[in-house]
């Protein structure tokens, strides 16, 4: 924003206040002198609509924290409240639960965007780093939010992945006392819970939103051929030949998104706000009992390809710290992407069969691990007797075991299988489908 | 402000301010850290249960809060304590106790003061929820002996909280300090007197 640009207004008023802020400026660059590439699909509309999930959430959130009691004593009951005797509460309470998943939904849509087309590549690497910084937020902010109705799921999900936690060698018991401020989880727990649920994580993604947009404006977008549209800019303009303003044309195409994701949000708001236990377990509807473990516990549906990797993996020099290594493991791989692709090409249209089949794979274990975490270890059954050798007889753990090798084989054969791609050549414009 | 600039005396400056800038900030941080324990109520909370156990039939257990966590107090029946020590010790992942928490003064064979009484925390060694009640031989798998299977990550134990082979808990079910006294039983302070 080092450079002045005339008023665009003719208005005294804004002129006025162009004088003393950066209006014209910011609107410029941000919105019709930013130029994106001209052939983005449907893959594209999912960072705008993280963005006005971000502000219902917000939103909601605020007017949630109005009448909700961050008390052990009083939560649950407070939710309660909100849910019956406050004036369209439910629909409040909904949408901000709804939205919790839909939040997750559009960012595993955006990020598999990233993965097809390589938009993780150099120059973007440190706005793919911002973007697993929000990703990792949002999972703490979905951890921390998750224990606030104070149900039976909300105090087992929170005792398990404190846990976790105090896994870690030497330090970890005593670190997960620290974190819960009790010796188990209690109000100490839901009173700080609360608190990084509604300001100390939601200050920090607004910073690294704010911090991923300058990034992907300073750098430019990538688009489904993954090629550099400011390689070929009008000699006179120095606009990307195959850029278009961002406004009006994504803000006009985006709206259409926005559209179609309102009539989805509010069917689910609506007619299903439990989404069959996926989005609200049954379990919640139940007030925390400490003495108590409900029969069938599994994390909301946007962490069991973790949860599925946490429980495949056995114990070791009896310790379970591999399991919570390899879950760890499982969300931190992403940051290193850029540096694992050594491919000639950055989108999947133009990479080879090696790769694709690789790719087929990855998603093909991310989502039977999400599958096989809602589920019981026993649903597949139990091998026959011949399996006594093994550790385990169950199905469903081996399967979520191998599971587990092809994700990790995806990230760590990564720099083999990019290279060896017989790759196609790339356009030198970008094509449209 | 004329001539050069002098460098060396400018960063002595800049190194006179930062220390004590990071000392004030380390003393900023260090109570909001510390403000994140265990507040004095909190680790007043500890103090020893008692459990009156005169109304306890054999199969029986009574799940009792200490400390915020459950202990379950069960009677075992002789049938039940057969079924346990019949389990092959390749079976168990710490068929001894040995790597796993326990008072002294329990017996290394069934894990309690006497034999039938288990005084046991019902917390899960893996990630701490709390394993439910699977009594029945056959209730999960024909060759189940009974015992307890955790909800969560699906670790299974016999009726002397031991972890079976394949559970992804490390250790077997923490046996707290306790002691009897007739048909009352303490949890929070041993046999030896010890305090947890």
């Amino acid at each position: 924003m080092a450079t002045k640009h005339a008023s665009m207004f003719t208005n005294p008023l804004l002129k006025w206040v162009d004088d003393r802020f950066p209006l014209t400026g910011m609107i410029k660059e941000h919105l019709t002198e930013y130029y994106a590439p001209k052939n983005f699909n449907f893959w594209y509309y999912f960072g705008s609509l993280a963005l006005l999930v971000l502000v219902l959430q917000i939103v909601t959130g605020i007017f949630l924290t109005m009448n909700y009691k961050p008390d052990a004593a009083y939560a649950f009951g407070s939710v309660e409240y909100i849910m019956r005797d406050v004036d369209y509460g439910w629909l409040i309470r909904y949408m901000h639960s709804t939205g919790a998943s839909m939040f997750f939904i559009v960012v595993y849509l955006h990020m598999c965007r990233g993965l097809m087309y390589g938009s993780y590549r150099k120059p973007r690497e440190l706005l793919w780093i911002f973007g697993m910084l929000i990703y990792l937020c949002l999972m703490a902010e979905a951890f921390f939010g998750y224990l606030l109705p104070w149900g039976q799921m909300s105090f087992w999900g929170a005792q398990v992945i404190v846990n976790i936690f105090s896994a870690i060698p030497f330090v970890g018991p005593d670190l997960a006392v620290w974190i819960r401020g009790d010796y188990s989880i209690g109000d100490a727990t839901l009173n700080r819970f609360f608190a990084f649920h509604v300001i100390a994580l939601p200050l920090v993604l607004i910073g690294l939103v704010a911090a991923h947009i300058l990034a992907l404006h300073e750098v430019g977008s990538n688009n489904p051929d993954g090629i550099e549209i400011k390689k070929n800019k009008d000699p006179k303009t120095g606009i990307p030949l195959d850029g278009i303003a961002f406004h009006p044309y994504y803000t006009v195409k985006d709206i259409v998104g926005v559209v179609v994701f309102l009539m989805i949000f509010t069917i689910i708001v609506f007619f299903l706000p439990d989404m069959g236990g996926y989005f609200l377990e049954a379990n919640n509807f139940i007030p925390a009992d400490p003495l108590k473990t409900p029969a069938h516990i599994a994390p909301v549906w946007y962490f069991t390809p973790y949860y599925s990797i946490l429980r495949a993996i056995p114990p070791l020099f009896g310790s379970q710290f591999p399991g919570v290594i390899g879950m760890g493991l499982a969300t931190m791989i992403f940051f290193a992407l850029p540096w694992l692709d050594r491919g000639a090409v950055k989108s999947i249209r133009y990479r080879g069969t090696l790769y694709k089949s690789f790719f087929a794979m990855f998603i093909v274990c991310f989502i039977v691990l999400g599958y096989l975490g809602v589920k019981p270890t026993s649903v597949w059954g139990q091998f026959g007797d011949w399996a006594s050798i093994l550790d385990t007889k169950e199905r469903a753990t081996w399967v979520a075991r191998i599971l587990t090798i092809g994700y990790f084989a995806f990230f760590f054969l990564m720099p083999w299988y990019t290279k060896a791609d017989k790759t196609k050549p790339e356009p030198a414009r970008v094509t449209m489908h | 402000m004329s001539g050069p600039v002098n460098k060396s005396r400018r960063n002595t400056v800049i190194a006179v301010a930062a220390v004590p800038g990071a000392l004030t900030g380390a003393a900023i941080v260090a109570p909001l850290v510390a403000s994140l324990a265990p507040s004095e109520r909190a680790k007043a909370a500890g103090a020893p249960v008692q459990v009156d156990i005169s109304d306890l039939k054999p199969g029986e257990k009574l799940n009792v809060e200490w400390r915020g966590k459950v202990v379950w107090v069960m009677k075992r029946t002789p049938e039940q304590i057969a079924a346990f020590e019949a389990i092959p010790a390749s079976q168990l992942t710490d068929a001894t106790s040995k790597k796993s928490i326990q008072p002294d003064y329990v017996s290394a064979k069934t894990r309690s003061i006497t034999p039938e009484l288990m005084v046991m925390l019902g917390v899960c060694t893996h990630l701490g929820c709390s394993p439910t009640a699977k009594f029945t031989p056959g209730e999960i798998g024909n060759d189940w002996p009974g015992g307890f299977y955790c909800p969560c990550h699906g670790s299974k134990f016999d009726l002397a909280g031991r972890v079976f082979t394949g559970s992804p808990a490390p250790t077997n079910l923490t046996i707290p300090p306790y002691k009897v006294d007739g048909t009352t039983v303490v949890i929070g302070v041993g046999q030896d007197g010890k305090e947890a």
